[in-house]
């Protein structure tokens, strides 16, 4: 079996009630004005012909890359986002009109601050940064994005997670009105992913509400996503509008779908074959039709930041 | 019955709409349309393209029955080259801008991956049909020609099998493939069994 200490914790990284409920009442005084900057709404803007409000202030990160991104086209024309249809090309036509205000988010389960949350609540007091990671499907391509977004364990870490509480449980919208692609049952909907408590804490892994600098894209999964880098793209699941501290791990979407070819943890390996194809290397998206493939790396080149999470464990087992 | 002029002007016009896939994907290409992943999008659609043409071409013989335009049959060689042609063209991708010449991948794939496989031996199995396609092949080969080219079957079969099996979970389109597949198929066993029911 698997030897590996689940985090606890420490009280001094927890948001004092006091200053929590200040910050409510702050918010409250600010009012909607506050709001605007951040979530904005759907406003069309003539660049890029989706929502693209600005985000205000984002530093740089530690965490980021230095290869070549991708550019904004190609990150926003070819997606994976089955709520808006299979194809790549779908999401990108059919979430132009996703309505993503107002938008709450409700939080539950082992925690003490349960209880639902509009969105603008849940990102005010984070201050944003600019995140480039390299993110690698499962379909063995890969890019390099420039998200805008905070660390997920700073925002766990408000809800007051009790010792209960080891895996985080996410739900996507269901809404088949607004998402076509859930008038179909390719996958059961609500789209739904997990992470081990000690995954979601991880600084790498962060909750995204934008990217080049501007608002989420409706295609990317607005108005928030997780990004976990080290993971197959389809574990960063996008518009989130349920956060759940779970006792047990939670179900996945892939994985309730085709168990074997797709697990819970669905770290990137390249010595884990897909069932179907090999996953030993990649294609960089961006790089023409002669772009040479690159050896896909093990936790996606996130090792020296996530290795430790996974110690002891067998990776081909738990895949 | 059209006349020869006809004939010849209407298998023209055709040879050239079975060209249009691949001059619609040049334009793509050199116009930078086929999207972020072009590699792939080359491969979809040259794969579609493949089964397309083998699905019209087992059409043929049953639209002629239905219709008794017996003309039709002229055009079969000219449609089966064309599968023979997208389903090359596909393999000709994979093995060159896919797998970039790693020939051990190439052969860790055919055999570990089955729906590789199946498709590998799909493009195999059309060679023999191709290089016999000849007038003087057909001659040559008499009534054994016909026995080697209903290998169209397994073919066709194993074509949309591979698509089936590398679709990652949304099977609507390789399902509607199987339909009209089992619909050819189909046709040719319901005229078997009704021509046998006449004989006995």
């Amino acid at each position: 079996m698997a030897r590996f200490k689940l985090p606890t914790i420490h009280s001094s990284e927890i948001t004092d009630e006091s200053s929590y409920l200040d910050r409510r009442k702050f918010l409250q005084i600010a009012g909607l004005a506050a709001t605007a900057p951040v979530i904005g709404s759907a406003c069309a803007s003539e660049d890029s012909g989706a929502q693209g409000g600005s985000l205000g202030t984002i530093t740089k990160s530690e965490y980021s890359t230095d290869e070549e991104q991708n550019t904004f086209e190609e990150i926003t024309t070819y997606n994976n986002f089955y709520e808006f249809g299979t194809g790549k090309e779908d999401p990108a036509v059919n979430a132009q009109d996703f309505v993503t205000s107002p938008w709450d988010v409700k939080i539950s389960g082992e925690c003490d601050n349960p209880g639902t949350y509009a969105l603008e609540d849940i990102l005010k007091p984070h201050a944003l940064e600019e995140r480039v990671y390299r993110l690698r499907c499962v379909e063995r391509w890969s890019m390099v994005i420039p998200w805008v977004g905070f660390p997920l364990a700073d925002l766990l870490k408000r809800f007051q997670p009790n010792s209960n509480a080891k895996y985080v449980h996410f739900k996507t919208l269901y809404d088949p009105e607004q998402m076509p692609g859930q008038k179909r049952r390719v996958l059961d909907w609500p789209y739904e992913e997990g992470l081990r408590m000690d995954e979601a804490m991880n600084p790498l892994t962060i909750m995204a509400v934008g990217l080049y600098g501007k608002e989420m894209p409706n295609q990317n999964g607005a108005p928030m996503r997780l990004v976990v880098p080290w993971k197959y793209g389809f574990k960063s699941i996008k518009s989130v509008n349920e956060i759940i501290f779970t006792r047990r791990q939670p179900p996945t979407s892939w994985n309730k779908s085709i168990g074997r070819e797709y697990g819970f943890y669905s770290n990137v390996n390249p010595e884990r074959s897909h069932p179907r194809w090999s996953q030993a290397s990649e294609r960089r998206l961006g790089k023409g039709l002669f772009g040479e493939r690159i050896d896909t790396e093990l936790f996606n080149g996130y090792g020296e930041y996530v290795a430790h999470l996974y110690e002891g464990m067998d990776l081909i087992k738990y895949y | 019955m059209p006349s020869k002029l006809q004939l010849r002007s209407l298998k023209a016009g055709a040879f050239l709409l079975c060209l249009w896939p691949a001059a619609n994907l040049t334009w793509a290409l050199f116009n930078n349309k086929l999207g972020a992943n072009p590699v792939e999008e080359l491969l979809r659609e040259n794969g579609i393209w493949a089964l397309n043409f083998l699905l019209i071409t087992l059409a043929v013989t049953p639209v002629r029955r239905l219709t008794g335009l017996t003309w039709l049959v002229r055009f079969r060689r000219m449609l089966g080259l064309f599968a023979f042609f997208y389903a090359l063209l596909h393999f000709a991708i994979y093995v060159s801008l896919d797998l970039q010449f790693d020939f051990p991948n190439l052969a860790e794939d055919i055999i570990e991956r089955p729906y590789i496989t199946i498709g590998f031996a799909a493009v195999l199995l059309l060679f023999p049909l191709a290089i016999t396609s000849t007038n003087s092949m057909m001659r040559r080969l008499g009534r054994r020609w016909l026995t080697l080219h209903t290998l169209i079957y397994p073919i066709a079969i194993l074509g949309v099998w591979h698509y089936w099996w590398l679709v990652k979970k949304d099977i609507t389109e390789p399902v509607i493939y199987a339909l009209v597949l089992c619909l050819l198929l189909g046709s040719r066993l319901f005229h078997r069994v009704r021509r046998f029911a006449k004989t006995a």
